[in-house]
């Protein structure tokens, strides 16, 4: 087993920002993190490509003296006290640690609809991972439907691959939109930001108030319905991305036990959860963008390394980004609609091929999880518990071990200290 | 709402929901209350085995009838049951085992149960997976798989269809002649019957039950790797220990294709989250027997409480010292296979008919200190 003082699970910018203060607080810092380079979600591929704010942190990721990242790692389960089962690339291993933060981030809510389980329906995020993969997209007619600021930079990101961007469908109404957007400009920073996205849209359509009701085609999506007030029309594209906002990732958050608040890992001032020696920051204590995630990342680093004082001057900027999340999360709230797309025979869950029908009927996720096998899947409900979240406003069940699908092989490893011998009692 | 019934079920597991359906369809007034969902307890947390067990021969009366009444209830719809028809293949590792697969076939025989002794060389055309250098096994054909919690909600679903009501609400204490709810509202009936698992206690803390805790994982889909439900001999052993904690290999073919792998028992622990050691342990088993599985990626992993009796078998009669009160539970960890079962030997005691086989066994009276010493 291999031991450190302080164990950040993620490298997305909350884990880099919580590594990096610790370590430059004089801690053995240890970083596990799923993907192939430091950035997470937001900084997919490398940090450094994104903006000069990724690439300060990347660099004192890299040059942190006492830093070890542990890339392609996935936490499996939580082991004795302190101590997590994780799978590396190499084969499982257990790391044990005296103070552990969990940067582990959110993922895209997928809301279902008819059609949305067609070959070219993806999530936002989903479409840029692909086309990051190399699925060509120089020429492909896409519709970027759903809500919030992102779907702007991925609009944008899709032009310069080439895609033809035919309409971003913002759900929200112009009535919100201009609220918000009256209070920007006493925030230079993100009215450049925006205005630049803007340029590089060019003549892109741009309607609020406006939102998908169906996907259409045979094998591959060939055609969307779009809604626009009383308005009903059918949009030929071969891509719909859809964006509907992120969920937390608190599964391990809640296998270690740490208190859920409607889905996300509940924090004190000092990114303390309600398990003593855990922390959490980044969006998986709560939706609040880059920004905040840097700022909590830093104060938890501080916090875990026992340098209160540094984090001290952090928090107003987190306030600052949690203020500004807030109003986002009001304009882009998700209008009503949107839960009654389903019919009857939308699947639900994709994993076992359950309908919106037969979840209908039942009164909880526990119910219709037992009853239907909804979210007994390989996703283990991550998609279609989300989902029913909106749709139903059930709360998923705890999550059971491992945190993620994982070899057999991978759960027979136990740490050395737990270990019990069985042989004698049988 | 009618506040009177002739029998008040607590708990809609797959006892409680047999009990219901059973009663019912004799034309009893019943209500089963339930405090959760349908089936989701200890029902939900089993392998759903259909199996004759014989570590006694009371066990081996009680399942091999529950058996033949799964067969009667299966043949109507077997697909919402998810009914496999997969049998059971006893797996023996060494001369000694094969010697007690014997002598479970002399058993078995003698109470009408099919089985067939397997020689080496036929267990591996029968399971190529299985870990070179075992001596055989026992080959039992009428044992089978189902899905627990659709076969509770089914047969709650048939007592429904006879009249049944199924309450959501919690028991706080039992009454004489009923219960009383955690909303303060009292239901009385001429018979109360609990049937809540483990939670029985909670109601009745006089009963000789204790949790015996249970582990269980699940695999990816890997259609028919495995045809039949694998048990080493040694689980019997295992199953059947009254202290400390044990593993035995355990492994199931879904009719998704999954793999259900199991088995571990532990005492006395109250709390539902998975223990790691225990896990790895009851999978470290299941790798000794099937070296493929290692490979195997599993998705999830859970415990179950399984309502356990001092002498392994179930507490099916009239409560005593507790007039009114009927006890359906202490099933341990074949509640699923002997649901039916309890539910017949239930309903003849409580309407003075017949009982189908002897009930004595299972009476809860056993346990009455008094009468014992008395």
């Amino acid at each position: 087993m291999q031991r450190f003082e302080i164990v950040v699970v993620g490298a997305g910018p909350a884990g880099i920002a919580a590594a990096v203060s610790a370590a430059e607080s004089g801690a053995q810092v240890c970083v596990l993190d799923a993907g192939a380079a430091p950035g997470g979600q937001i900084w997919r591929g490398g940090a450094e490509r994104h903006s000069r704010t990724a690439a300060r942190w990347a660099t004192r990721l890299r040059q942190g003296q006492q830093i070890s990242v542990q890339q392609n790692t996935q936490v499996v389960a939580p082991l004795a006290a302190g101590e997590l089962l994780v799978e590396r690339p190499d084969g499982p291993q257990s790391i044990g640690y005296d103070r552990l933060i969990l940067a582990t981030g959110a993922r895209e809510l997928l809301l279902p609809f008819p059609g949305w389980t067609l070959p070219g329906v993806t999530g936002v995020g989903g479409l840029q991972a692909l086309i990051k993969g190399g699925v060509p997209i120089k020429g492909r007619r896409v519709v970027v439907a759903g809500s919030g600021p992102l779907l702007l930079a991925v609009a944008a990101g899709l032009r310069r691959s080439g895609a033809e961007v035919r309409l971003i469908a913002e759900q929200s109404d112009w009535a919100r939109l201009l609220a918000f957007g009256a209070q920007l400009p006493l925030d230079p920073a993100r009215l450049l930001q925006a205005l630049r996205l803007r340029a590089t849209l060019g003549r892109t359509a741009y309607r609020a108030g406006c939102w998908v009701e169906q996907a259409h085609g045979a094998e591959q999506l060939e055609a969307v319905t779009l809604r626009h007030g009383a308005q009903r029309w059918r949009e030929p594209c071969e891509q719909l991305a859809c964006g509907f906002g992120l969920v937390p990732n608190s599964e391990l958050a809640a296998t270690l036990g740490c208190a859920i608040n409607a889905g996300a890992v509940v924090v004190d001032y000092a990114q303390q959860t309600s398990v003593s020696g855990i922390l959490a920051a980044g969006e998986v204590a709560g939706i609040a963008g880059v920004e905040a995630a840097l700022a909590e990342g830093a104060i938890a680093g501080y916090i875990a390394a026992g340098r209160p004082a540094q984090a001290q001057p952090l928090l107003a900027r987190r306030a600052a980004a949690r203020r500004f999340a807030r109003r986002l999360e009001h304009t882009f709230a998700l209008r009503a609609e949107l839960r009654q797309l389903a019919s009857a025979q939308t699947i639900v869950c994709r994993c076992e091929d359950v309908h919106y029908a037969a979840l209908a009927e039942h009164p909880s996720w526990r119910s219709a999880k037992i009853h239907t096998r909804c979210g007994m899947g390989p996703c283990q409900g991550r998609i279609c518990g989300a989902a029913t979240s909106v749709l139903f406003g059930w709360t998923p069940e705890s999550i059971r071990p491992p945190v993620a699908p994982v070899a057999l092989a991978t759960l027979i490893t136990t740490s050395s200290a737990h270990s019990i011998n069985l042989e004698e009692h049988v | 709402m009618r506040t009177h019934y002739d029998a008040l079920i607590i708990g809609a597991g797959i006892v409680g929901a047999a009990c219901a359906s059973e009663l019912a369809q004799a034309g009893l007034h019943v209500a089963v209350v339930e405090q959760e969902i349908v089936g989701g307890g200890t029902t939900a947390a089993g392998m759903g085995h259909i199996v004759v067990m014989d570590g006694s021969l009371p066990e081996l009366v009680l399942t091999s009838y529950s058996q033949q009444l799964w067969a009667e209830l299966l043949a109507e719809r077997p697909a919402d049951h998810e009914h496999l028809a997969c049998g059971t293949l006893w797996v023996a590792a060494d001369a000694e085992e094969l010697a007690e697969a014997q002598a479970k076939q002399a058993r078995y025989s003698a109470h009408g149960i099919a089985s067939r002794l397997v020689a080496a060389a036929e267990l591996y055309a029968l399971e190529p997976l299985l870990r070179p250098g075992l001596a055989g096994g026992l080959l039992v054909p009428s044992d089978s798989v189902i899905y627990p919690p659709r076969s509770a909600a089914l047969l709650i679903e048939r007592a429904r269809n006879h009249g049944a009501q199924v309450i959501s609400a919690a028991v706080c204490a039992l009454r004489p002649s009923g219960v009383l709810l955690a909303d303060g509202q009292t239901l009385t009936a001429e018979a109360v019957i609990l049937a809540g698992g483990i939670r029985s206690q909670a109601l009745a803390p006089e009963l000789p039950l204790r949790a015996k805790q249970g582990h269980l994982a699940i695999t990816e889909r890997y259609p028919h790797i495995i045809r039949q439900q694998l048990v080493e001999l040694g689980y019997i052993k295992s199953a059947h220990a009254s202290s400390g904690d044990s593993v035995a290999f355990n492994v199931q073919p879904r009719p998704t294709g999954q793999l259900l792998i199991g088995s571990s028992r532990q005492f006395d622990r109250s709390e539902r989250s998975v223990d790691q050691a225990m896990l790895a342990q009851m999978l470290r088993r299941a790798v000794e027997y099937m070296p493929a599985l290692a490979q195997l990626t599993v998705i999830r992993a859970w415990t179950g409480l399984r309502p356990a009796t001092p002498d392994g078998l179930p507490l099916i009669g009239p409560a005593w010292q507790r007039p009114g009160v009927w006890l359906a539970t202490g099933h341990e960890g074949l509640g699923i296979t002997t649901a039916l079962g309890t539910a017949k030997l239930l309903a003849a005691q409580l309407l003075g008919h017949s009982a189908p086989i002897p009930a004595a066994p299972y009476l809860p009276a056993r346990f009455d200190k008094e009468t014992a010493h008395g």
